[in-house]
């Protein structure tokens, strides 16, 4: 089913509330795939669908997600970073729908991603494995490894997403460890490579609905903090959790969108 | 035991969901394997770290996931896949490490494993398997094939007398019967110790058992065992691992907790990964003092305490 320009601002809302409630961070890189996760949950993953968050401290956008697909509800999220709650800083181990696996340590997700769409092929199974991963994921080795295992077994079967913000922990990408472009770099490997803007639904959709004769790979060109002005492309927010005037602010600019 | 591992896999491989992989090894060895598995046989490559995270993923998924490498590669290599995407998950991957102990010898440290089950019995679910004899493979991988946690398969090499009937499998198994010292190895090397201990008059003669399945909690130690602990002549750990971790110290947890003293408390177990020079299996066990002459000096002192 098609979502339109509600759903991804109540969405956006309800991520910075959540946020806001419970006094965590991780927002910008929330706020960098949260049209992604949208997009591809409720439009693309059926019930043989599975999907892997590699960039588990994302982990408050898929809630949300999930949430925007009644999948959870308003009192799960208001449990986000409780003391005793299911919804932990990373995805839980087991528990909620939709999350087959605890990540958070980076360069594990696409590894796991290939497994699940190799289990599918070998079982003859249908259903597509999506996998989203960070940018500067891909500064560890195990990330490149996944992607030859993908790519020499040729998993149609797996898209993974990256969420190309260009900011990482502490730093620009580009200036911490570069692999700009990173485009140029997967280019060579025997997958089908597209790059979007990450922002906008329908050149999501398109990519998303691109064939590919191998593991398909579609980098989202994206802003940390996207849709918030004072957290556009700013590091910090990569860890700030929202003060009562910064957030109410956040709601009156997404308000007007 | 390589031979009887491709044998015991063989006869599960026409399982539909089995499903092996390996750390491009096995050459000469697990090719009747590769070829009984077909596509569910797959080389993964010089890539361990991916090589795990994929075999959670197809155990996640429902299917009988092997994993296989040299010991090393398939524990310390990729550790956190172990534990993040394995243990935390409790999925039944099976992971057969070849070389357990100083088995690859002369290779060097790199290829040793001497604190493998150690390591991998801190994470949670994780059992571990250590056949004492080729004959152990068929009902090793059964039972690791039928496990609903988390596996781990030192593989080592059968070492035993000429002419010795090996006893049908069982996690704990008495070897040799004595009225000396409770003597306990761990795998393999106890092999090496059967015919002395045997030649050994009463009343030196060890009550001597092997044990091949860890942690022991899972695989309580046997009563009459303790029993003979409570009342007998002290208590030898024999195993090739470092002493953190090993079986020594949770069985020295165990006698603490349940307030049995033994006579006297013998460990000999690994003690380096690195000695002066390199050289074999034997010659590493020699050096850490698992040889059997050093084992008898152990056994038959009745006066000195060795740690």
């Amino acid at each position: 089913m098609t979502i339109h320009a509600a759903t991804f601002r109540s969405a956006r809302k309800r991520l910075l509330q959540m946020h806001y409630e419970s006094g965590v961070g991780h927002i910008g890189g929330n706020l960098s795939c949260l049209d992604a996760l949208l997009v591809l949950h409720h439009e693309y993953m059926g019930p043989s669908e599975r999907f892997i968050l590699s960039k588990g401290h994302s982990a408050g956008a898929l809630y949300v997600t999930l949430w925007s697909r009644g999948l959870l509800s308003d009192a799960q999220l208001s449990q986000f970073h409780r003391d005793g709650t299911l919804l932990a800083g990373h995805p839980p181990a087991s528990g909620l729908p939709g999350i087959p696996f605890a990540t958070g340590s980076l360069g594990h997700g696409l590894s796991l991603a290939a497994g699940t769409a190799l289990a599918l092929k070998l079982g003859r199974r249908s259903g597509m494995v999506y996998c989203l991963t960070s940018d500067g994921e891909w500064q560890e080795g195990s990330t490149w490894e996944a992607l030859i295992f993908a790519a020499h077994h040729r998993l149609q079967n797996l898209t993974v997403l990256v969420d190309h913000n260009n900011l990482q922990g502490f730093g620009r990408t580009a200036d911490v460890a570069s692999m700009s472009p990173l485009a140029e770099k997967l280019a060579g490997f025997d997958i089908a490579l597209q790059s979007v803007d990450g922002h906008d639904p329908e050149a999501i959709r398109a990519a998303l609905d691109a064939p590919g004769n191998s593991c398909r790979v579609i980098i989202l060109e994206t802003q940390k903090g996207h849709g918030v002005s004072f957290m556009q492309d700013r590091m910090e927010w990569h860890y700030l959790p929202l003060k009562e005037q910064d957030y109410r602010r956040a709601l009156q600019e997404i308000e007007a969108q | 035991m390589r031979q009887q591992l491709c044998d015991a896999l063989v006869l599960r491989s026409s399982r539909p969901d089995m499903v092996f992989l390996t750390g491009d090894l096995g050459f000469m060895a697990l090719v009747p394997l590769q070829e009984a598995m077909g596509e569910r046989f797959i080389n993964a490559g010089v890539a361990e770290q991916n090589m795990i995270s994929v075999v959670a993923a197809l155990a996640r998924e429902g299917m009988e996931a092997w994993a296989y490498s040299i010991a090393p590669f398939c524990y310390a290599r990729p550790f956190e896949q172990v534990r993040n995407d394995i243990a935390f998950h409790n999925l039944p991957v099976k992971l057969i490490g070849n070389g357990g102990g100083y088995g690859y010898g002369v290779m060097g440290p790199t290829h040793h494993a001497i604190e493998d089950y150690g390591i991998l019995l801190a994470l949670p679910h994780m059992r571990a398997f250590v056949p004492a004899f080729d004959e152990d493979l068929k009902a090793t991988i059964d039972r690791a094939g039928e496990a609903s946690t988390p596996c781990y398969i030192r593989l080592g090499r059968g070492e035993v007398p000429a002419g010795y009937e090996t006893p049908a499998y069982a996690p704990w198994r008495q070897l040799v019967q004595g009225g000396g010292m409770a003597v306990v190895a761990v795998g393999p090397v106890a092999g090496t110790y059967i015919e002395a201990f045997r030649a050994l008059p009463e009343p030196l003669r060890p009550n001597f058992w092997v044990v091949s399945e860890l942690p022991l909690d899972l695989n309580p130690m046997p009563a009459d065992l303790l029993a003979h602990i409570r009342a007998g002549d002290g208590l030898c750990v024999i195993e090739e691992h470092v002493r953190r971790g090993g079986l020594g110290s949770e069985i020295a947890l165990l006698m603490a907790t349940q307030g049995i003293s033994p006579k006297r408390f013998a460990h000999v177990h690994a003690r380096a990964h690195h000695y002066a020079t390199y050289g074999s299996q034997a010659f590493l066990r020699a050096q850490s003092g698992l040889d059997v002459d050093s084992v008898l000096a152990v056994v038959a002192e009745q006066q000195s305490e060795i740690t």
